[in-house]
């Protein structure tokens, strides 16, 4: 068998792997029955350690379009197939993503696994809850429809499972109908944390919202951000120099980061400049445009492997979510990281609504949520596990879609556990279970 | 009206994103290979891809006799036909198993003489249309490691160059591809160098803009022609001492 380096998003941690690519399915499940250990891995866009392991079994070639049924607005597909690929399927034909999280180069499965979330989460919910169906390898290699009616503790396990119940061999889930690719958008300014907390309650009625906050400002200013508020735009508001192809795709692929930067590249000096020009190119309290969607949802998708930006040792992700009363442990957090100057030149924080009931398996709880970057150095981790007690007296938790390095007492506070850790494993699943 | 492209060899993953970069030009695609139900995956995903028409038809290189009865069955006549079918086989195997060895050589070229010749007649018949031929670089001299492959694939690069010839009075162009290194089902278990290894989808984008600009002879990647140059150079005395 083939091994290779692997490595997600963030470049950290970097294993050896036997590696198997492979659409036939009678093929996935020899490997799967054939193995004692198995990792279950999409496009690798998760940041930390979760689709690592010795033996990995990829679902990239697991790229076909099943079914586009337009009259329902719904659509059938392998797992690997990614949700850039379905965009330039369905956005010519007047439909879109119904949740989609900041990149599109994830896969189906991955959405699934990790039931990701997306600028609507306050109306929509995760990407489970668009679900229909979709069909499972379990681990004795056979078959499983999945769905809310059919084998439905299984199908809820395995939304936000991270890929422990087996591998999904294809989806069928609702799209929404658009009437053009743009969105309107609404840039609104606000000074500090407390300030942008009440703008996110006021605007709940948004299709889309979320916030870019400056998390080296200090003081008053701590936490001052723009939120981007955000609906599809109707064809009768499009201006006129887009009338001619209201569904447009975008320009394909943008520049490139085509090696990883010095070690210099990003430090406290940088960041901070970067975030100041990026806080202070909006000048008025409110800006209105009309966006494609592209750059609204996918600002840094235009700029490929952004994440070599911080160098060889590579970064993590911090992302956690306090529940709505405990809010001000988010500005607890954000001063201490303020003050550590370790923090990515910008954050991203959102107003989570109620998850859907059945999906206890899924990061997103009733409030906020924030997310950042660090590049890996010596400091980083004593100070993650800092902010880890404060999201832990807060009765939070933390993405697992974006950790590489919380410790077992964390997460078995922050979610119901109670995927059994069978055949079917990971480098992080290993580590929160303390069982490696 | 649309144009179609027949693939013959409808599972291979060159032929595949060919067929894929064509439909994305507006082709109608016909995807021919043993077993045609299993190809109704890969049919839909066409369709649903690209918002073409896609057909799946039953055809094996090596039933030679069958070859005409499916040419002349076929729904539409293709206006570009490739084949991309040809098994690498196991060199060692075939040094010893002559069944081993033909199956080789009837997928990469007897095989290929018979359907090509029967679409060579029909489009110069109709004075039109491309023939586009997924050969090797591993027909450009005979290795230990592959000459079984190789020397297929060099009758299958010989005869497309006699076929061009025959047909430059016409209007039908005809093309070998020649690639290096492509990561495919394949090559899965090789390692292979980054920087001579191509994508299929890298190799598709090539050979549609080769049919666009009626080019003869692709090398993909580029640099495989000067490799392949070098390689063609060494005098013999010295090529019998390498390990290649």
């Amino acid at each position: 068998m083939r091994r290779r380096t692997v490595t997600n998003w963030g470049n950290y941690p970097i294993v050896e792997a036997a590696f198997t690519e492979t659409s036939r399915q009678s093929e996935i499940a020899a490997l799967i029955g054939g193995s004692d250990e198995i990792t279950i891995r999409g496009n690798g866009r998760s940041y930390g350690d979760a689709s690592l392991g010795d033996n990995i079994l990829s679902t990239l070639r697991l790229n076909k379009f099943l079914d586009l049924d337009l009259e329902k607005g719904e659509i059938e597909c392998e797992s690997g197939v990614l949700f850039s690929d379905i965009l330039d399927v369905i956005v010519p034909r007047g439909f879109f993503l119904p949740v989609t999280p900041g990149t599109k180069f994830i896969t189906v499965g991955g959405a699934i696994g990790a039931d990701v979330h997306g600028k609507n989460h306050h109306k929509e919910g995760g990407f489970a809850s668009h679900v229909i169906s979709f069909d499972l390898v379990d681990e004795t290699g056979v078959v499983r429809r999945c769905s809310p009616n059919e084998n439905a503790a299984l199908f809820w396990q395995t939304c936000g499972g991270m890929g422990l119940t087996g591998l999904i061999l294809r989806a069928r889930f609702r799209l929404q109908p658009i009437e053009t690719a743009f969105i309107d958008q609404n840039s609104i300014k606000s000074a500090n944390i407390d300030a942008v907390m009440k703008q996110f309650a006021d605007n709940s009625s948004s299709t889309y919202s979320v916030a870019w906050l400056d998390c080296t400002a200090r003081g008053k200013s701590l936490g001052r951000s723009i939120l981007q508020l955000g609906e599809h735009t109707k064809l009768a508001d499009l201006p006129r120099q887009y009338s001619a192809d209201p569904l447009r795709l975008p320009p394909k692929s943008g520049p490139s980061i085509p090696f990883n930067a010095p070690a210099f590249a990003l430090n406290p000096l940088t960041i901070k400049s970067f975030n100041t020009l990026y806080f202070n190119r909006q000048l008025s309290e409110r800006k209105t445009s009309i966006v494609h969607f592209d750059p609204f949802f996918y600002p840094l998708d235009g700029i490929r492997d952004w994440n070599r930006l911080y160098g060889r040792n590579g970064f993590v992700q911090y992302q956690f979510v306090l529940p709505l009363d405990k809010s001000e442990g988010v500005v607890e957090i954000l001063e201490k990281i303020s003050r550590s100057g370790e923090g990515s030149p910008l954050a991203v924080l959102k107003l989570f609504g109620k998850p859907h009931p059945n999906s206890f398996m899924s990061f997103p709880m009733e409030g906020f949520t924030l997310a950042l970057d660090f590049k890996v150095n010596e400091k980083v981790f004593g100070l993650l596990d800092e902010l880890d007690e404060i999201v832990m007296k807060n009765n939070g938790r933390i993405y697992l879609a974006k950790d590489a390095r919380m410790k077992p007492n964390v997460f078995q506070r922050g979610y119901n556990d109670i995927v059994p850790s069978g055949r079917f494993t990971s480098a992080q699943a290993k580590r929160l279970r303390n069982t490696s | 009206m649309a144009k179609t492209l027949l693939l013959l060899g409808g599972r291979s993953d060159i032929g595949l994103a060919c067929a894929h970069e064509f439909a994305a030009q507006g082709f109608d695609i016909i995807l021919a290979a043993r077993s045609a139900e299993e190809l109704q995956t890969s049919v839909k995903d066409i369709e649903i891809r690209h918002g073409v028409k896609a057909f799946a038809a039953e055809f094996d290189a090596e039933d030679t006799a069958a070859h005409c009865d499916f040419y002349t069955s076929l729904t539409a006549k293709p206006d570009v036909v490739l084949y991309s079918i040809g098994s690498l086989g196991d060199q060692k195997v075939s040094e010893n198993n002559w069944s081993e060895a033909e199956k080789v050589i009837s997928s990469n070229y007897t095989g290929a003489v018979s359907i090509v010749s029967i679409v060579a007649n029909d489009l110069e018949s109709r004075n039109e249309g491309t023939i586009i031929g997924i050969s090797s670089v591993a027909g450009e001299r005979g290795r230990q490691s592959n000459y079984i492959y190789g020397s297929a694939k060099a009758g299958f690069t010989t005869f497309l160059a006699g076929l061009r010839h025959r047909l430059a009075k016409t209007k039908v162009n005809v093309i070998t591809v020649k690639p290096g290194f492509v990561e495919t089902k394949m090559t899965a278990e090789m390692e292979l160098p980054k920087p001579l290894t191509a994508s299929p989808e890298r190799v598709a984008k090539a050979v549609y803009k080769a049919y666009l600009s009626r080019k003869h002879t692709l090398y993909s990647l580029g640099i495989w022609r000067q490799i392949m140059f070098v390689v063609r150079s060494v005098p013999e005395q010295i090529f019998l001492k390498t390990k290649l």
